[in-house]
């Protein structure tokens, strides 16, 4: 069994907002390689990606990243979480790629990988949300795909999903090749990996492939939508901070102002 | 001149709030560019939902109607749009991006050849070019976008929208479509549903909330969460770090992923306010946030900030509310 998951390089969404700045000319934010982390959902994938390898005999697990030589970063982490392989696709012509080009690039590098009996990916990466990338690959495989999905359970030829459902949950079971899209839950929290693995990851080879390598289809790789302007806004409230000297006449005090609210 | 067909969601023969906003929003962008609202419907009832969407500005309803429709099943749904789509010519084929548009906007829009967009809060309009606009960055900063290809989709941020009001005056066509299942298309199969039972108001749609995060140190501080919402007629949430902790069942999930929420009051204990929550709570109207730490995010966005340890507060809190309220 092939497990392929796809991590994303992103802005440290936790950056402090006075610190976050859009620049005019890019219309990105205006960051250092410090700031880039692995992306929350890609990593909650990346764990369960690994977890269900190692209930499988013989399967394997392969990061993918699309992105240029400083996102290598993620397939390091890939490496030292123990993934088998790693793959960085780019090319410097892909400037301003949207979700679904994204997921053309993403699909025809699976393809050129053998296939993958499940694509991992995070539900929707922190910095752009599009949450496309999934459903999109699903439909250039012509596979299934399942979003919003906190654990997997593998049977003989079909896979048990629970998706997280309004109101609650549903279990659903797909035939593989199936895409999905992972959010965190009490399962797949990251795991701190071993020292042995973080000093082993340093050294092992990432597979790059370039566009010349991969089928692409040009007119997929032209993004559907172009971010024309991108702006910051302050939303900073001025908050009231009550002025009690101890809890107590803190809840005297918030108890007036919620009433005051007129809502209670 | 566009025309814009809507997939407006039913639950229990009425429309969804999301179904609503995605009318208010197309009959606001019809108006602004000169073009027409339809809609479509899909399931088995009695397809109520389309008068209901005339009255909210759909001109032309198209209803699927069909057995196999009855529970959401995800390529069934694809196929059946995609029908509906074709049928109709629209050029902007616009939805919730509610738990159904997050399966549905990637999948829709490839099939199509269309561009997608998603988390859609408001358009623009200059001269004839149109941008959407949305959120980025953990809604630290808004993007406006334009569109290369003909055909869009896009999905709509929930609770972004007022909701469309009915008018019962207006008159509309609602069309039966004829659907044959093709069953090779069924791949994902329903197993099992489950609804929680642990809280009893949805979260989207309460009023008042009261949320807890790490701070709590553990799930026995959520049992005080819960009587002071109960007493004010309100529900627990929680923040991711809580849920993944295990501490709440992550249905209560406040954020991004979680609930996105519009309460008129929304308290929030021992929750740092990572982006990610904050993106969750963008329209609440009065937030209050109780921690210890004064630097935590969550005084940025807060109306009413205690900076004190929530186990001195909230029980205090709880006993003076229920003198007044009960």
């Amino acid at each position: 069994m092939h497990i392929v998951v796809c991590l994303k390089h992103v802005l440290d969404p936790e950056i402090t907002p006075r610190y976050f700045q859009i620049n005019p000319k890019t219309n990105r934010p205006d960051s250092g390689d410090s700031d880039m982390v692995l992306d929350s959902f890609a990593e909650n994938a990346l764990e369960l990606a690994i977890q269900l390898r190692d209930k499988t005999p013989g399967a394997t697990v392969t990061a993918i990243c699309l992105g240029d030589e400083s996102s290598e970063e993620v397939l390091r982490r890939a490496f030292a979480f123990t993934a088998n392989a790693a793959v960085r696709v780019w090319d410097s012509e892909w400037e301003n790629l949207d979700g679904q080009a994204v997921g053309h690039i993403l699909a025809q590098t699976i393809k050129n990988l053998g296939g993958a009996e499940l694509v991992l990916t995070g539900y929707q990466a922190s910095d752009i949300e599009e949450g496309l990338v999934g459903p999109v690959m699903a439909e250039e495989l012509g596979i299934p795909c399942l979003t919003l999905v906190s654990d997997l359970e593998l049977d003989d030829d079909s896979v048990k999903s629970t998706c997280e459902a309004e109101g609650g949950y549903t279990v659903v079971s797909v035939p593989f090749p199936a895409v999905f899209t992972i959010i965190s839950a009490e399962t797949n929290v990251p795991r701190l990996p071993k020292v042995k693995d973080i000093r082993l990851a340093k050294s092992k080879p990432i597979t790059i492939f370039e566009a010349e390598d991969l089928e692409l289809d040009k007119v997929r790789c032209q993004p559907g939508v172009i971010l024309e302007r991108a702006f910051v806004l302050n939303r900073d409230v001025n908050c009231e901070i009550l002025s009690g000297n101890d809890g107590s006449e803190m809840a005297v005090e918030l108890t007036e102002k919620l009433l005051a609210l007129k809502i209670l | 001149m566009s025309k814009i067909l809507i997939y407006a969601t039913q639950q229990e023969d009425s429309l969804t709030s999301g179904a609503k906003e995605a009318l208010a929003f197309g009959s606001r962008l019809a108006s602004a560019t000169g073009g027409s609202v339809e809609a479509v419907l899909v399931g088995h009832s009695n397809m109520s939902g389309a008068t209901e969407a005339i009255a909210c500005g759909a001109s032309k309803v198209y209803t699927v109607n069909n057995p196999m429709l009855a529970e959401y099943q995800v390529e069934l749904f694809v196929d059946s749009l995609l029908k509906v789509f074709y049928q109709s010519g629209a050029d902007v084929l616009l939805l919730s991006f509610d738990r159904i548009g997050k399966d549905l906007v990637g999948r829709l829009a490839t099939s199509i050849g269309a561009s997608a967009i998603t988390e859609v809060t408001d358009f623009r309009t200059e001269g004839t070019k149109l941008t959407w606009v949305r959120p980025i960055y953990g809604d630290k900063a808004y993007g406006e976008y334009s569109t290369t290809r003909p055909k869009v989709v896009v999905g709509i941020r929930k609770k972004s929208q007022e909701l469309a009001v009915p008018d019962s005056k207006r008159t509309g066509e609602i069309i039966s479509v004829d659907y044959t299942v093709s069953e090779e298309v069924v791949l994902t199969k329903l197993v099992v549903k489950i609804q929680s039972a642990l809280s009893d108001i949805r979260l989207e749609d309460a009023h008042i909330i009261v949320s807890g995060g790490r701070g709590l140190g553990g799930p026995e501080g959520f049992q005080d969460l819960q009587s002071l919402a109960e007493l004010m007629g309100g529900t627990v949430g929680a923040s991711r770090a809580a849920c993944d902790a295990g501490w709440v069942p992550s249905n209560l999930q406040v954020g991004q992923t979680g609930a996105v929420v519009a309460p008129d009051l929304y308290i929030a204990v021992g929750i740092s306010g990572a982006s990610q929550h904050l993106a969750g709570i963008t329209n609440a109207k009065t937030v209050v946030a109780i921690n210890t730490d004064s630097e935590a995010p969550i005084f940025k966005r807060a109306n009413l900030g205690v900076i004190a340890d929530y186990k001195t507060v909230i029980p205090e809190l709880t006993e003076k509310l229920k003198k007044v309220l009960v």
